[in-house]
């Protein structure tokens, strides 16, 4: 048995130490809100006890004011944290621009990451420190969540989309990474290790960690082998859209709505294409739910994406 | 025909209190479905915000005139029903009972002409039952109707029991077996259930066959 | 017979070699009618309140041996004692268990039967027969369950989530899903009852303004159960299909969304917490007065704020899914709308604490329940809020955090309630008293053993410790050897009461109409009460909770 108590987790991003400050002032408001509760009770239960002799004149019944101010002061308190809490959630939903892109895909039992220059890994991830990380995760069965207490920070990966989370760590180390969210048999050996290095040990490790091809080039052949190439490619005779720079470009639709094409509207092109349908467009393609697997896609998306930077430089 | 009232029973002091305390009890049971299909309805409006062209063009297939036609026939049984309702008030039980049972024919007219509809569907492979051979163009148009199969078959289960119990209830009024008009409560509460039952076809046929 | 006879002096209870039946007895409901099917087939809303406390009571332990199953094998981090899987089927048992076939039922059907007709001065509720249905039906959907969970078994936890209920797991989920869906019929009929009873039956001069405040808090739980449970009907409905059928509603192949099963579950279970705890609220609000001898702070507070938790508990349910992937508008506004229900249950918190002061506070063993259940719905409530924090919640969501804050309000919030229910009505409900001695010892090991087992999971799941793990890493053992020892006490703590309260049976003194000094209609029939509640209907004419102020203690 591991003799020691940690009474506090790890911390390895300055985002969880806010965290931690928002928990510690809060806990503080709920004591205050508390504590009268507790001394009262027991203060009571010794002044007042039945058949002990005290001053028991002028007890009132009801206080109108009294009532409406307990009512309303804690609230308002509450408000004000909520303010604060609900500020540092929304930080979660936007990424820096610049942020270095992994890819997470999770399946019953075991966690890939896929680094952009195509280095995968199973129940680990290495990421560099100091640098911001954003995540897109997807899900191959049931539902899981990336769970890094070190960062503070959790999120649900839900088959059928893409879910995302950003963070910056800032501590070289070894942390623990789990999945929080109940998942099957297997739930509790669903885990590994979040592993921050310093931006030269980062790189060494990139160079160990051979591979034959970055995403985008991995996404760039399966264009070819599955035959996408054969109608979005710059040859094809049949009507299909361009993809080149359609990453991040808004898209004006059949039903008269404009969506910017981020990584979810690539995805649900592919495997639900019926659902939005490009304007000017016959709906003609087919889906690919049952060819491509959630890797093959994000794989995909890599390379719709580098299209927009190739234009950019050309 | 001449019936005194009956002294309220054990829990209630007077027969109105009685009478007063089963429509509630019936109006919360009510409120209750509501809420059962209220879960369906609102499925229908989120798979219709995820993917609105493929649900508008499921709609399209579906029969809308025969749906049209059923909700002709449940009105009309929803007529029938008041009709015994007033009637039994009046203490007029062969009348009573005779409405109830044109209801209860309404109502399975409306099952076969459900029945006539799934089978076109089902030609026409537009049912998903287990084992049908359909054919659907995209995945949503498929959950669609799979939507649609559960909806009409909870609506229909419902109608079925409204048929059993107007069926039960007929003979009963006719022969006797309902004093009045202290049980008339068992008329108007069966009544009530089936202007639901009805109702909620009312909002079934617009969300499935007219979203289109 | 004297109606205000005060309990005697504990230590006689144990030299009373039994005593014959008294003659209150003789008339009494529980002797009306000896035989299984005067049981079985009553109508009497005394009976079938007996016959829910011996249900209840069984599932109670039958979901506290998968809880001590659970925690044994957590004592060590790979867990010796089950497999992944067995783990998995135990945790599920001990949520459903507990969940649909203990804490929901708990207080309503056994208290809520018994107390409401007396309270506002009825004869029975207004439809007996259903009353006896509805004991069935959950009787019925209990058993089945417990057949399912136990021979074919459920691995996918009370929340049933899909895709991993629909498409995933192993296991008997739709007979699950078909037992928990009668059990549903039974709590909608119940409800439906207590809410015409509480319209229609009030006697005469039992104005909405003079109701006990624990029917107050039955009336909104009945709404809840109303309208929610057929929201849980139809989803079960939909999982079932989706397992048997591909129904696909869920399933993003078929352009389903796994998330709008979220949604529509807690649109019915966040609302279903409130159905567990409401009633506990209403037992606290009467045992408060009763220790104290002092009307209720503010009733009109405390009677408005059960039915303003009861909807607002409508409009949270989007506070379970903030790392769900739903958007975060909808989580901003979620939280801010759960902050909101603090209100209501703090304005309850501080009223009691109120009403106290000044009293003339009685440490006998329902009030000792009643305070720790204060002490303990108050540490549940604001650590609560805590979860409601958005970027709180985003680490602490789905650890033993929230498993600690959960167990706060149901375990400690409403199985101390309806300990303390228990302890205050027995002498009414049986006519006999018990060892008061007993009962502090257990009221207070109880406590005890809770804050050890559970105080500590809010420290594992801010380190990071997930809930719903077999296995866990080594650095959390210590704290999990914690839990369970404390489990271990409660175990022991929750058997006293059904020790002491059976010889209380047996060996107890008559109790007399009133033995604890209390105003309500309850406390002026003979204990136990005979058939028919009031030989005649009485007429209330003061609100309630009136005592008459002791004097001559009243200078210090």
């Amino acid at each position: 048995m591991n003799g020691s108590i940690h009474l506090w987790p790890e911390q390895a991003s300055a985002y969880g130490s806010e965290v931690d400050h928002l928990v510690f002032a809060f806990t503080v408001l709920i004591v205050i809100l508390s504590a009268p509760v507790f001394i009262l009770i027991v203060v009571f239960a010794v002044k007042y006890r039945r058949g002990k002799p005290a001053n028991r004149r002028h007890a009132r019944n009801r206080n109108v004011w009294v009532e409406v101010s307990w009512s309303i002061i804690p609230f308002l308190a509450l408000i004000g944290f909520y303010v604060w809490a609900s500020d540092l959630f929304a930080r979660l939903y936007h990424p820096p621009v610049d942020a270095l892109e992994i890819n997470v895909v999770a399946k019953q039992w075991m966690w890939k990451f896929e680094h952009p220059q195509g280095q995968g890994e199973i129940n680990e991830l290495h990421v560099p420190v100091g640098e911001p990380v954003k995540l897109t995760m997807a899900s191959q069965d049931v539902i899981h969540s990336l769970f890094i207490p070190a960062l503070r920070i959790k999120q649900d990966v839900v088959p059928g989309r893409y879910t995302g989370t950003w963070f910056t760590a800032d501590k070289p180390g070894t942390y623990r990474l789990t999945c929080a969210e109940f998942c099957g048999a297997d739930h509790s050996t669903m885990g590994g290790s979040f592993i921050v290095l310093s931006r030269a040990d980062y790189a060494k490790w990139l160079a160990q960690s051979g591979t034959d091809m970055s995403l985008a080039a991995a996404g760039a052949a399966l264009f070819r082998e599955r035959g996408c190439s054969g109608c979005h490619g710059p040859a094809a005779t049949v009507h299909a859209p361009s993809l080149a720079g359609l990453y991040g470009s808004p898209v004006p639709l059949q039903s008269g709505q404009v969506v910017i094409a981020d990584d979810e509207y690539i995805r649900d092109s592919i495997l639900l294409p019926q659902k939005q349908i490009a304007a000017g467009y016959p709906p003609i393609m087919p889906t690919f739910q049952n060819v491509l697997n959630e890797e093959d896609v994000l794989k995909l998306v890599a390379y719709i994406k580098s299209l927009r930077t190739t234009e950019a430089t050309q | 025909m001449a019936e005194t009232p009956l002294a309220a029973r054990p829990p209630y002091s007077e027969p109105r209190q009685q009478h007063d305390a089963a429509m509630m009890g019936m109006y919360l049971f009510l409120g209750s479905e509501i809420m059962l299909f209220g879960g369906i309805f609102a499925v229908a409006a989120v798979i219709r915000i995820l993917h609105p062209a493929d649900i508008v063009e499921s709609s399209r297939a579906l029969h809308y005139l025969i749906g049209a036609l059923n909700t002709g026939v449940l009105l009309t049984s929803s007529f029938f029903v008041a009709s015994a309702v007033e009637a039994t008030k009046g203490g007029r039980r062969r009348a009573g009972a005779t409405w109830l049972a044109a209801a209860a024919v309404a109502g399975l007219v409306f099952l076969v002409v459900k029945g006539y509809e799934y089978g076109a569907e089902y030609r026409e492979g537009l049912l998903p039952l287990p084992g049908a051979d359909t054919q659907f163009r995209t995945a949503p148009q498929h959950l669609f109707m799979n939507l649609y199969v559960l909806a009409t078959g909870l609506h229909a289960i419902h109608l079925l029991i409204g048929i059993v119990l107007l069926s039960v209830l007929a003979p009963c009024l006719a022969f006797g077996k309902v004093r009045l008009p202290d049980r008339g409560i068992l008329i108007i509460a069966a009544a009530l259930y089936w202007h639901l039952v009805d109702v909620i076809w009312v909002f079934i046929y617009p969300v499935f066959y007219l979203a289109r | 017979m004297t109606d205000t006879a005060l309990p005697q002096p504990e230590s006689s209870n144990f030299q009373n070699e039994g005593l014959s039946e008294t003659g209150t007895e003789r008339v009494s409901y529980l002797r009306a009618g000896h035989s299984l099917s005067s049981w079985l087939l009553t109508t009497d809303h005394k009976r079938i309140a007996i016959l829910y406390l011996i249900a209840v009571t069984f599932f109670f332990f039958i979901g506290g041996t998968a809880a001590a199953l659970i925690r044994l094998d957590l004592l060590t981090p790979q867990g010796d004692l089950l497999t992944n899987e067995g783990y998995n089927r135990a945790f599920t048992i001990h949520g459903v268990i507990m969940v649909w076939f203990f804490l929901i039922p708990s207080i309503p059907n056994t208290f809520g039967n018994f107390l409401i007709p007396l309270m506002i001065g009825a004869k029975d509720l207004a439809f007996p027969k259903l009353n006896l249905a509805s004991w069935y039906i959950f009787m019925a959907g209990g058993l089945f369950t417990l057949f399912v969970l136990i021979a074919g078994g459920v691995d996918t936890g009370w929340t049933f989530y899909t895709p991993l209920s629909s498409m995933f797991a192993h296991g008997s989920v739709v007979l699950a899903a078909v037992a928990v869906f009668i059990a549903g019929f039974s709590s909608i009929l119940t409800g439906l009852n207590f809410i015409v009873t509480i319209h229609k039956l009030r006697c005469p001069g039992m104005t909405w303004r003079r109701l006990p405040l624990f029917v107050w808090s039955i009336y909104a739980t009945s709404i809840i159960l109303v309208l929610a449970t057929p929201v849980l009907a139809i989803t079960l409905v939909l999982i079932a299909a989706e397992r048997l059928f591909g129904l696909g509603i869920f399933d993003p192949a078929l352009g389903g969304d796994p998330l709008l099963y979220q949604h529509l579950f807690w649109f019915y279970s966040h609302p279903a917490v409130y159905i567990m705890v409401l009633p506990a609220l209403g037992v606290a609000s009467e045992l408060v007065a009763a220790a104290a001898r002092k009307p209720i702070f503010g009733y009109q507070f405390v009677a408005g704020s059960s039915i303003a938790i009861a909807i607002i508990g409508f409009l949270v349910w989007g506070h379970h899914m903030f790392v769900a992937g739903q958007s975060m508008y909808a989580s901003a506004v979620f939280s801010f709308l759960s902050l909101a229900v603090a209100v209501p249950s703090g304005i309850k918190v501080y009223n009691w604490t109120a009403t106290l002061y000044k009293g003339h506070i009685s440490l006998d063993p329902p009030f000792l329940f009643a305070m720790s259940f204060i002490g303990l719905f108050t540490v549940g409530g604001l650590t609560g809020l805590i979860l409601a924090m958005l970027a709180i919640d985003v680490h602490v969501h789905d650890t033993y955090f929230v498993v600690a804050h959960f167990h706060y309000i149901m375990v400690g919030g409403t199985v101390s309630a309806f300990f303390g229910a228990l302890n205050y009505w027995w002498p009414k409900m049986i006519g006999r008293t018990y060892s008061l001695v007993w009962g502090r010892l257990s009221a207070i090991l109880i406590f005890l053993g809770f804050n050890l087992t559970f105080f500590p999971q809010f420290l594992l799941g801010y380190l990071g410790m997930p809930r719903r793990y077999h296995v866990y890493p080594p650095e959390f053992q210590l704290l999990h050897v914690f839990s369970t020892v404390g489990a271990g006490l409660l175990g022991v703590a929750y058997v006293m009461p059904f020790a002491y309260l059976y010889y209380s049976m047996r060996y107890g003194t008559p109790a007399g109409f009133n033995p604890w000094g209390a105003t309500g209609l309850e406390w002026t029939v003979p204990s136990p009460p005979p058939k028919h509640n009031f030989e005649t209907i009485p007429v209330v004419d003061s609100l309630p909770y009136q005592y008459d102020v002791e004097l001559e203690e009243d200078h210090g």
